[in-house]
């Protein structure tokens, strides 16, 4: 049986867009195992540089372009004459690049009397142009439109005439627009929108162009480089089809269960404008066919609640195709998701605002698309909006129907466990944990998190600082602080644990934990902090209690996970039985 | 800033930009000198110097670098400013 060949793109553009330097680097790697993608490139000013830009690229998003470049300026002879060197090229992509430089010049020297009618006539040129070429060739075209440029001679007065090459430029590009609408085979690449997003201080350099012609900056080629990959790889198929979703922090202000879905920050007022407009733009997604999906370290029950109780959220759970909050790792949720939609992981776009899961998911599905969220949520949705992460070469009626076939399956198919290798993950983090007391630096924080913490929080006492400073000095009490980092960063203070020390009892006064460090054996790690305390205080045992709340369900088994057995209406821990658990968090000496 | 350390660190961003690790610079060095340096090169090679030393060139100035001494002593110039 014949079998396809699959290739599988290793090096995908997760992070921030690559540098001019990066993309020439790649030149010098192996291509040759790489899909060959044919593209001819035509331009008025200088293409060299965007040639290279383009196949550093390629690169990058797992083909190899091999571009064959027209010389400067032949756009219109090359496609017009039949027998040029271009047609025996048979690329599949043709890329055309005009400048408005040089669209500028073509303006000035039009006769005044032609002027009102210059960006019609330029429209006449280009249609003629792709139907000339598709005579003889079936390649896509994409059309880089047309930098916005101000000449400045009318001033806001070049709205008004249309003998302003100002105004004329702008109903070109809307011109090209309508001309892609109407040949199926042209593709527009919107430089316009690139360069307005980049600004033309950033996007274009007046010395580098006065002396060699070239009319992007080195700063902004590698952006227009990736658009042109981009609109071609969607010609090719590779499209985002489905945006998973993280909740706390990402969809809304807040951690629904510590604060609760009446406290999230969403609505018109304040930092929540900035969530509610992300959802907004999520639902334009899912409207034009994007599934949707939510992957959340949350009980299930609270996240949903948040998702049909709070008035102000624009994403109701009709929305979502497959909706996961629970505590298991990222990864493995992600592979569940990709079963249920029976998508490609590179079909997959991933948001989430903490580091450590993007990085998570970056190691353990490369193949997802994990944008680099910035750090403040006011600046998420025009980050977002500004990557054109979904890309499409066409669009089809049938997608809206699709999240309710998706979230079907999705009740079929129950969680599994999908793994793989997290113990080497977690081992390659580089985990450190460091122990301290309560000191006067870390009071406030300690309080602020028994104030705060609900889901991972034993028994939910809650302190003032002024407590907090009384248990410091109180020799029947021991406060224990833990905080974390690795590789990608520094947590902070994350856990903490009060022990009440009598003659008869070592008892487990308060245990929380943040949230974002489960599944990480930080749980274990503290477990042993205290079996150690407690040893070293001449303690035979310890005891616990769970109270429950309707918030920290996920520590019900705590005490039992950790070894302790329920007798005569408590948790017990008989020290002489304990074993340490092997964690892959080291203890940072301090 | 003198001479000798605007052309050692100058040396390090031709060595990161052509990527060679070899390449070393005098202030007789022209381009003919350096096979990677090209006129495209070039271009990479001024906006790395220009972003390294927080320094705008004219383009008239760009173009009159006759070699690596040339080039530190642009650098000099806007520097002192």
């Amino acid at each position: 049986m014949f079998v396809t060949p699959f290739f599988i793109f290793v090096t995908r553009m997760n992070n921030d867009l690559l540098s001019f330097g990066e993309l020439k680097k790649n030149l010098k790697k192996d291509f040759s195992s790489l899909p060959a993608v044919k593209i001819a490139l035509l331009g008025d000013s200088p293409t060299q540089l965007i040639h290279q830009a383009i196949k550093g690229y390629a690169f990058s998003l797992g083909w190899n372009a091999e571009i064959w470049e027209a010389d400067y300026d032949q756009m219109e002879r090359q496609v017009l004459d039949p027998d040029s060197e271009f047609y025996s090229q048979s690329p599949g992509f043709v890329v055309f690049f005009p400048s408005a430089q040089k669209l500028r010049a073509k303006f000035y020297s039009t006769p005044k009397e032609e002027r009102s009618s210059f960006a019609e006539s330029r429209i006449a040129q280009w249609r003629l142009m792709c139907n000339t070429l598709q005579q003889k060739l079936k390649s896509k075209i994409l059309l880089l439109n047309y930098a916005p440029h101000d000449d400045g001679v009318f001033g806001s007065f070049a709205s008004k005439t249309s003998l302003s090459f100002t105004r004329q430029l702008r109903e070109l590009n809307v011109g090209v627009d309508k001309l892609s609408s109407e040949i199926k085979n042209l593709f527009i690449v919107d430089v316009n929108a690139l360069q307005s997003n980049a600004g033309s201080v950033t996007a274009f350099s007046p010395a580098v162009y006065i002396n060699t012609g070239f009319v992007f900056s080195l700063d902004f080629l590698p952006r227009v480089a990736l658009e042109i990959c981009q609109v071609i790889g969607a010609a090719r198929g590779q499209i985002h089809k489905c945006l998973i979703l993280d909740l706390d922090n990402t969809l809304w202000g807040g951690i629904v269960g510590d604060d609760g879905w009446e406290n999230l920050q969403i609505g018109d007022f304040g930092i929540g404008k900035a969530f509610t407009e992300l959802q907004q733009w999520a639902k334009q997604l899912k409207e034009r066919g994007i599934i949707l999906c939510v992957c959340s370290k949350n009980d299930d029950a609270i996240a949903r609640e948040a998702f049909e109780k709070h008035p102000d959220m624009k994403l109701r759970l009709d929305d979502i195709a497959v909706f996961i909050a629970n505590w298991e790792t990222k990864v493995g949720n992600i592979r569940f998701i990709q079963q249920v939609l029976n998508i490609g992981f590179d079909s997959t776009v991933f948001l989430d605002d903490n580091p450590f899961e993007r990085n998570m998911v970056r190691e353990g599905i490369p193949e997802v698309m994990v944008p680099e969220m910035p750090e403040d949520p006011a600046e998420y949705l025009p980050f977002l909006e500004s990557l054109h992460l979904f890309e499409t070469a066409s669009l089809s009626d049938e997608d809206e129907n699709r999240t309710k076939q998706y979230q079907e399956e999705a009740k079929r198919t129950s969680v599994q466990a999908a793994f793989a290798n997290e113990d080497e993950f977690l081992e390659n983090l580089n985990m450190m944990a460091t122990v301290t007391g309560f000191t006067k630096f870390n009071i406030p924080r300690v309080a602020q998190l028994t104030q705060r913490s609900n889901q991972f929080n034993l028994r939910t006492v809650r302190y003032t600082e002024e407590e907090i400073a009384g248990v410091a000095t109180d020799p029947n009490r021991m406060g224990l602080s833990f905080s974390l980092r690795d590789k990608y960063g520094d947590y902070g203070l994350i856990s903490l644990i009060i022990l009440r020390l009598t003659d008869e009892e070592c008892f487990i006064d308060t245990w929380l934990m943040s949230c974002r460090v489960l599944k990480r054996g930080m749980e274990q790690f503290v477990m042993n902090a205290i079996a150690v305390t407690a040893r070293k205080k001449g303690f035979k045992k310890i005891t616990g209690e769970y109270i429950p709340t309707p918030k920290n369900g996920l520590v019900k088994n705590l005490l039992p996970e950790m070894g302790f057995v329920f007798s005569e209406g408590k948790w017990i821990l008989e020290l002489e039985n304990y074993k340490e658990f092997k964690t892959r968090i080291n203890p940072d000496k301090e | 800033m003198n001479v000798n350390e605007v052309l050692s660190r100058v040396n390090v961003i031709f060595k990161d930009v052509l990527d060679n690790d070899s390449i070393v610079v005098v202030e007789k060095t022209t381009a003919p000198d350096i096979e990677e340096w090209d006129s495209l090169s070039h271009i990479q090679l001024i906006v790395a110097i220009e972003k390294h030393f927080k320094i705008r060139f004219t383009a008239g100035e760009i173009q009159s670098f006759k070699n690596v001494g040339e080039m530190c002593d642009g650098i000099l110039k806007r520097i002192s400013q």
